[in-house]
């Protein structure tokens, strides 16, 4: 098959811990367009770029995190098809019907190796953007913040890295693009469906389930150090950044949404096609591959996790 | 220019380090500490929602916002166990950490590399 059943990332559930907080922090700072919310009080949101209905679902709770991860697969039957594969692979999966998400049709849902809840779903209505597909123009007038264009990918901790990288190489198809090696033990590895740089990543880490970031895409650097001025002015809590990843070649800046769940909004990065090699990185020279301009680790981008 | 409304500023002291420094009552202990320049309280996602900056009032008063509860339980916050980034001083507060940045990447085996990290917060 010349291309994948799953298609690309599709929304992020993102737990909170007060919504006006959230929401002022992802529609005013961040720049995504509130679109619905639902009978539970969760908030459903997209990047002005973006066509279908949400691509980010906030829950309030008291403890922040993510609950889950969606992608988006190619049709009902590629659906079936990942189940079975999901199931053979030993993985506990369960349906969620249509609707429960509002606009989104029937989900698969399943837990990954290192405990992330992640879901497959082939339908999910059509909203737009404000350009529309006939002669379009091409930047809207009115994003709001950092005017971000769409979500990207994750980052995720967990304990079993080996066995989430197995399943999203051999039943999602995912390919492996870099990795990061502490010897023989793989630490970081980034898998992509597209042709981008990762549409997952994950990290070694004692324990399981954890958040270390959602990802939004900018278009240029400017546009990021136009995030670092917004991320000042409202004095919004900064991680790390303007810099520049080594890993993947992304322009990039970090920071946390008030629950302390972290962000990033970045540009660029490098182009990924199924016949390239896979890029690896070893432990002793991280500094500079997560950090290319500071060449040093930072403990709180390492370390702190939701 | 208008008048700002004078604040009342307390008195933080870190009883671990000696540390003390000022702090207004609309603030958090963390960020009047980091603001300042100050060290003591590790600072982690500075929204309640990492764990890092966890702290215990060993005396003074204090008003908490909503902080995670896989990090701060009902009981331990009853006992002034509190993230410092979402507690404001109502009085003179002296506090101990509690708290530290764990490293996330786990360490495998090390066959002779030389460590990448900084140690200075190693996990005990």
């Amino acid at each position: 098959m010349s291309q994948k059943d799953v298609l690309r990332p599709g929304h992020v559930a993102i737990r909170v811990l007060d919504m006006d907080d959230a929401l002022s922090h992802y529609v005013n700072r961040l720049g995504l367009i509130p679109t619905d919310e639902d009978a539970q009080g969760r908030k459903y949101l997209k990047g002005w770029d973006e066509y279908d209905w949400f691509s980010v679902v906030l829950r309030e709770a008291d403890e922040p995190g993510m609950d889950y991860m969606g992608f988006k697969v190619r049709d009902d039957a590629a659906l079936a098809r990942l189940e079975r594969g999901l199931k053979e692979f030993g993985c506990e999966v369960e349906r969620i019907p249509e609707g429960e998400l509002r606009h989104c049709g029937e989900r698969v849902r399943f837990l990954a190796p290192t405990g992330h809840a992640f879901e497959l779903y082939a339908s999910k209505e059509h909203y737009g953007n404000a350009l529309g597909t006939m002669n379009p123009e091409a930047f809207v007038d009115d994003v709001k913040g950092m005017g971000a264009h769409r979500f990207d990918h994750c980052l995720l901790y967990g304990d079993d890295l080996d066995g989430s990288v197995k399943l999203f190489r051999e039943v999602l198809g995912f390919d492996l693009t870099e990795q990061v090696l502490d010897g023989e033990l793989m630490v970081g590895a980034f898998l992509a469906c597209s042709n981008k740089a990762h549409d997952i990543a994950f990290i070694r880490h004692e324990e399981p389930g954890k958040f270390h970031h959602a990802a939004f895409l900018l278009e240029t650097w400017q546009d990021v150090l136009h995030a670092g001025d917004i991320i000042s002015k409202y004095d919004i809590s900064i991680d790390i950044g303007p810099t520049r990843h080594g890993i993947t070649r992304g322009k990039t800046i970090y920071f946390f949404d008030p629950s302390g769940n972290r962000n990033e909004v970045f540009a660029g990065g490098s182009t990924w096609y199924p016949d390239h090699p896979v890029i690896t990185w070893t432990a002793d020279t991280l500094g500079k591959a997560i950090f290319y301009h500071d060449r040093e680790l930072n403990e709180r981008f390492l370390g702190v996790v939701t | 220019m208008s008048a700002r409304p004078e604040q009342i500023v307390y008195r933080i002291e870190i009883t671990d380090t000696g540390e003390s420094y000022p702090c207004r009552e609309s603030q958090s202990l963390l960020k009047a500490m980091e603001s300042l320049g100050r060290r003591g309280i590790p600072v982690g996602c500075r929204g309640g929602g990492c764990g890092v900056c966890k702290i215990r009032i060993t005396s003074g008063a204090v008003r908490c916002r909503k902080m995670s509860r896989a990090h701060v339980s009902e009981e331990e916050e009853r006992r002034g166990v509190v993230l410092a980034c979402r507690t404001s001083p109502v009085s003179d507060v002296r506090l101990a950490v509690i708290g530290k940045l764990q490293k996330a990447i786990r360490r495998g085996r090390q066959q002779g590399r030389p460590r990448p990290e900084k140690t200075r917060h190693q996990e005990e």
